[in-house]
Formats: C-alpha cells, sequence, structure tokens
C-alpha cells in the first residue's frame, strides 16, 4: 500500500495504518496532528447521544416493575379461627402469599423452649421477621395461636407441615415444618433450625384479633408494644 | 435432453449465479464456509455435537413457533390452553413433544459438546473466544430454558420460578428490589409469565441466534481444534496453501454429521413417542397440577440439566444470617467454565497427550457433576440422617457438599496440576 498523501484523509492515523497491521508497529501514531475542536465535537455528541439513550431506557425498565393492579391487591383479610382444633393448623391466603394460623397444644408450646439451642435465633432478634408484639418464645399474641407467613426464608417455597414427632424427620424432631425445596426446618413457632439453608426465621405478619375468634392479617396490633 | 440444451441451462445458471455474485458475496462466501473451508481429517464421534446443537436450535426454533399459535400467556389460561395442545390441536401432542424433548437433548448435546471442548483442549490459544461465545450460548440456553419451564404454570413450574427469581434476592442490598422487579409483582403471578413469555419467545432466541453466528465466525476465522490438538495450519501444501492435514468441510463434513443427524434423530423419536416425559426427568409428573401459589409440592427439583447446580446451591449453608454464599457458588459453578482458557497452563491441548494427573482430576470433575446432578433430583433426606456425631446432619447434604468442594478444586488447581502434569510431546501431524 502507498503511503502517499491523501487529501481526503484528515488524520494520518484513520484507515492506511490500520488496515495495515505489519506497518502499525513502525509508524507514529501521529497524535500531534488530532483535531481537538473536532475531537471535543464527537466526545460531546456521543456523551449526549449515550445520556439520551440512558434516559429513554428508563421508562422501559420502570415499565417491568410492580403495576398499580399488583400493588392494589395488598388488602388484609379476615380470618375465623374458631374451627382450628388443638394441634392442627390452616392456610390463609395474604397477598397471595399463605399465612399459616396452627393451634399449638399446651405440650407443643412446653417443647418450644426446650430446643433452643438448637436454633439460630431462638430469641427473635432479627427485628425484621415479627413485629415487636411478637418477639416472645411463640412468637405470637396468643401463646397457643401462632400466625406465620408459611414461605421460607430461603428461596421462597411453602414448607411442608410436619406436626408431628419422628416419621421421616428423624427421631429428635418435636413437630414444626420443612422445606421441599432446599431442606430447611423450622420449629412449630416458625424458627429455623441450625444447619439450615435459610438464614432466618418465618415472618410473622402484621395482625391482630378483631375478636376472641377472628383474626385480621395484615393491620399492627395498635398499643401493645 | 440434448447436448445444446444441457448447455443452454448451464449458460443460464451461469448468468443467474453470476448476476448475484455481483450484488453479493455468495460463491464467495460458499467456498468460504463450506467447500473450501478446511476441517482437520481426524474429526471423531465427539464432532457431532456441534452441528447437532446447531439442528437443535433449528428444531426448537420452528416447533416453538407453532406451539405460540395455540399458547395462551395468561395465568387463568395457560395451564389449559397446553393441554388443548397435546388433546385438541391437530398434531398439536407431536409439536409439543418435540420443544419439551427438544429442550432436554439440546442440553444432552451442548453437555457433550462441552465436555469435547475439555478432553482435546478446545478453549486453549488461540480458541478462548469461541469458548467464551459458547459459555455465554450456555447460559443463554440455561435463561431460555428457565423462561419455557414457567410457561406451562404447572406446580414445578411455578415453585421452580419462584426460587430461581428469589435466588436474585439474595444479592446484598439491591437484591429483593431485582427480584421484584424481574417478577413484576410480588410473588410469581401473571405478570411475571406474560413477561417469561416474551423473554422465551423473542428475546432470548435473538441473543441465542446473534451468540451462535459469532461462535461460528470465531471458529472460522481460527479453524477448528482436533482430537490430537495439532493446529494443521502449521503445515500447509506449499503451492496450494491448503492444510495437509484439512479436508473440506463440504462434502466430507455435511455428510459425516448427517450420519450424526440420523442417528440422533432416531434417538430423538424414540423418545418423543415412546417415553416423552422420561420418566419425570423431562417432564415432571408435579407439572401436570397447575400452579398452586400457596402450596408447594411434597418434593420439588428442577429438570435435570439443572441439578448439578441446584445441589451446589442446596448444599453450601448460609454465613452470617445471608443465604448469598450458596447461591453465589452456584454462579460460580456455572460461570467457571469461562475461565478455562486462562486457569489451564498445560503446554499441551488434548487429552491424548495429558498426562495421569489431568486424567485424574477430569475423572473427579466428571463423577462430581453426575453426583451433584443425581443429588439434585431427589430430596435432601434421602440417605436418612447421620448420627448425633455429626449433628445429624442429612447424609446426602453433607455428600454434596464433599463433591462440591471437588467440583470447585478441579477448577481452582487446574493452574497447579496442569503445569505439573507429565505430557506427552505434541506430534507434528494430525494421527488420524
Amino acid at each position: 500500500m502507498l503511503n502517499s498523501v491523501n487529501p481526503f484523509m484528515h488524520e494520518e492515523n484513520m484507515s492506511d495504518n490500520q488496515s495495515d497491521k505489519q506497518q502499525a508497529g513502525s509508524q507514529t501514531c501521529g497524535c500531534s496532528q488530532v483535531d481537538q475542536d473536532k475531537r471535543n465535537f464527537l466526545i460531546a455528541t456521543s456523551a449526549v447521544g449515550a445520556l439520551g439513550c440512558a434516559a429513554v431506557a428508563v421508562p422501559f425498565v420502570k415499565s417491568m416493575t410492580p403495576s398499580e393492579r399488583a400493588k392494589a391487591a395488598g388488602a388484609p383479610v379476615e380470618v375465623d379461627i374458631s374451627k382450628i382444633q388443638p394441634g392442627t393448623m390452616m392456610t390463609a391466603e395474604w397477598r397471595g402469599k399463605p399465612v399459616w394460623i396452627i393451634n399449638r397444644t399446651d405440650e407443643m408450646i412446653a417443647d418450644l423452649p426446650k430446643h433452643d439451642d438448637k436454633l439460630s435465633d431462638p430469641a427473635s432478634d432479627v427485628t425484621s421477621q415479627q413485629p415487636v408484639y411478637c418477639k416472645n418464645e411463640g412468637r405470637s399474641i396468643k401463646p397457643n395461636i401462632a400466625v406465620i407467613v408459611g414461605i421460607c426464608t430461603h428461596l421462597g417455597c411453602s414448607p411442608s407441615e410436619k406436626m408431628q414427632h419422628g416419621g421421616d424427620m428423624g427421631d429428635a424432631w418435636t413437630g414444626g415444618f420443612f422445606c421441599p425445596c432446599h431442606g430447611s426446618k423450622f420449629d412449630l413457632a416458625g424458627r429455623v433450625f441450625k444447619g439450615s439453608p435459610a438464614p432466618i426465621n418465618l415472618v410473622v405478619p402484621p395482625h391482630k384479633y378483631l375478636s376472641e375468634n377472628v383474626l385480621l392479617i395484615g393491620v399492627d396490633t395498635e398499643d401493645k408494644a | 435432453m440434448t447436448d445444446k440444451n444441457k448447455s443452454k441451462l448451464c449458460s443460464v445458471m451461469n448468468d443467474t449465479i453470476n448476476w448475484v455474485d455481483a450484488r453479493f458475496p455468495l460463491t464467495s462466501n460458499i467456498k468460504a464456509h463450506l467447500t473450501e473451508y478446511y476441517a482437520p481429517k481426524n474429526f471423531n464421534f465427539w464432532y457431532f455435537f456441534g452441528s447437532l446443537a446447531l439442528l437443535v436450535l433449528v428444531l426448537q426454533i420452528v416447533t416453538g413457533i407453532f406451539l405460540t399459535m395455540h399458547y395462551k400467556p395468561d395465568a387463568d389460561l395457560a395451564f389449559g390452553s397446553v393441554e388443548y395442545i397435546m388433546r385438541d390441536v391437530p398434531w398439536g401432542w407431536l409439536i409439543r413433544y418435540m420443544h419439551s424433548t427438544g429442550a432436554s437433548m439440546f442440553f444432552v448435546v451442548v453437555y457433550l459438546h462441552m465436555f469435547r471442548g475439555l478432553i482435546y483442549g478446545s478453549y486453549r490459544n488461540p480458541r478462548e473466544l469461541i469458548w467464551l461465545f459458547g459459555v455465554a450460548i450456555f447460559l443463554a440456553l440455561m435463561g431460555e430454558a428457565f423462561f419455557g419451564y414457567l410457561l406451562p404454570w404447572g406446580q414445578m413450574s411455578y415453585w421452580g420460578a419462584q426460587v430461581i427469581v428469589n435466588l436474585f434476592s439474595a444479592i446484598p442490598f439491591i437484591g429483593p428490589d431485582v427480584s421484584e422487579w424481574l417478577r413484576g409483582d410480588y410473588l410469581v403471578s401473571d405478570a411475571t409469565l406474560n413477561r417469561f413469555f416474551a423473554f422465551h419467545v423473542i428475546a432470548l432466541p435473538f441473543v441465542l441466534a446473534g451468540l451462535v453466528v459469532a461462535h461460528l465466525i470465531a471458529l472460522h476465522e481460527v479453524g477448528s481444534n482436533n482430537p490430537d490438538g495439532v493446529e494443521i495450519k502449521k503445515v500447509k501444501d506449499k503451492v496450494t496453501g491448503i492444510p495437509l492435514d484439512g479436508i473440506p468441510f463440504h462434502p466430507y463434513y455435511t455428510v459425516k454429521d448427517l450420519v450424526g443427524v440420523a442417528a440422533f434423530l432416531m434417538v430423538f423419536s424414540a423418545i418423543i413417542f415412546f417415553a416423552p416425559e422420561m420418566g419425570g426427568y423431562f417432564l415432571e409428573a408435579n407439572n401436570f397440577v397447575p400452579a398452586d401459589p400457596l402450596k408447594t409440592p411434597a418434593h420439588i427439583a428442577p429438570v435435570w440439566y439443572f441439578t448439578p447446580y441446584y445441589s451446589i446451591l442446596r448444599a453450601v449453608p448460609p454465613i452470617l444470617n445471608s443465604q448469598f454464599p450458596g447461591v453465589a457458588a452456584m454462579g460460580l459453578s456455572v460461570v467457571a467454565f469461562a475461565f478455562l482458557p486462562w486457569l489451564d497452563r498445560s503446554p499441551v491441548k488434548s487429552i491424548r497427550q495429558r498426562g495421569a494427573l489431568y486424567k485424574r482430576w477430569l475423572a473427579a470433575f466428571v463423577v462430581s457433576f453426575l453426583v451433584l446432578g443425581y443429588l439434585g433430583t431427589v430430596p435432601s433426606n434421602v440417605w436418612g440422617q447421620f448420627g448425633a456425631w455429626l449433628g445429624g446432619a442429612d447424609r446426602a447434604t453433607v455428600v454434596a457438599r464433599i463433591f462440591t468442594v471437588v467440583y470447585f478444586l478441579f477448577f481452582i488447581l487446574m493452574p497447579w496440576y496442569t503445569k505439573k502434569d507429565k505430557t506427552k510431546p505434541v506430534p507434528e501431524r494430525v494421527t488420524g
């Protein structure tokens, strides 16, 4: 390739050097002849263009966040708990999630403190996991009735009910929940056992009693701080 | 036909080709990529899987197009529309089974294709970019499989998506917002299904096609590796400049690959017609139950091709009240492949010249991959618990932890054992 002066090429390092790999090393890059005004103009227009692209990306990214309809679907739910026999549970739906209402027997309540040493957070010190009025051994307002969001704090599966002693959970099992997805174990207060993949206890949702047997899930008990 | 007519036809065809060539590089591209693209003459069985992967990609795209004609991406209608395809749409069952079996077979051929790269060192200089494009294809393929699996809106679809999307919430600080953004709701819902449909049928297929083109352009730039790990471009015919150990891709390898296609289609058809669910491995039983956001099935597991990584996720315990380490380990177990070109310090490429050290590590890796893959398909309490001396830990979890360590050591120690390994000299020419 001839290295003659090309009147149409403003910078001598444009296409000649790039296309001819063998010469690239031996030639100076011609930096002294940079047209700074032109370069500034190119940088400025590119920056404005990039900014424009970023601005246009915002509506697209935002369009994927929850819609107004999805946001509106979170109303509190009322549950009649009178039919839950001691030692059994029921599942209510709140914000599309399962909420367990467990009626614990006296024996189950008595079992709770016995395995504190096997738990990651027996005293429920992680404050985001329950309202203040449920930071107690049974994580509940009434000692026998536990209200727990049935979604594993690991990756969001709903753990299976294993309320009976022993069985396929091993002889030491005193009742609780077992997550089928990744094997996390919880006791009957939703507290996570050590060695489970779940990092923290199950969530206790805000709730209050409207009467002896009617529970409102999604609204806090006001004064029992 | 008389000779005169024949020559007239010939000249019309030539004129047509010349007309096209003056406007589009038809002949030169056919030459550059087929008839005068020289591939090593010693390709063996392992070299079938690249072209088979391309075949399956085409099958997936074609069957996918026809499925979208009947499928409804709506949480209330999706499950029913898949059953409608299976029962009411003429030949719908065949197209759907081709697509669902195709997904699994895609991973079968891609895993074998990747294993070929491992044993013959196809990721080594100068093929690092081919390998990186390949890893990107693998990631896109995993995304494609994941998004597609939600669409039937069965129990496994639903809870699988729930788990995978929640993986992102484990990322410190921004995680919960990211997973909410991905779902478009506070839980996996209609919004999630609708966008996964968009990703599955348009966004990722585009990305995949582009990456496949890049993979092939990079391949044709440097040429194929081969079982001897010899660079055939080093020894060329002095007059023609053609590699002495190369043969034109067409007709030699097109015909060879057609044999592979025939064998593959026999296996593929046998699965479609006799075992489309493959005993629950290709289509899981729980996915024949409509999605129920309130109840996780008693045993959930991903489809077989994700189970090694899923085992790793399950095996890593939370550290400092955070599930992030497990999620990071799972991510790393997939991305680790991208680092191979720089981890391997061996003077040779192919397993044919490698020593015992490398072979043992490779074997350990394959065993870990298979054991983790198996464990991912079963519940973590499948082998019962150890006694009190190990804190009553699940046996399967402990085994998974051991093999997770081996899996990562294969990569982490690679610079050391590939360098220390006793290798044989690389031959001048391919050995056939």
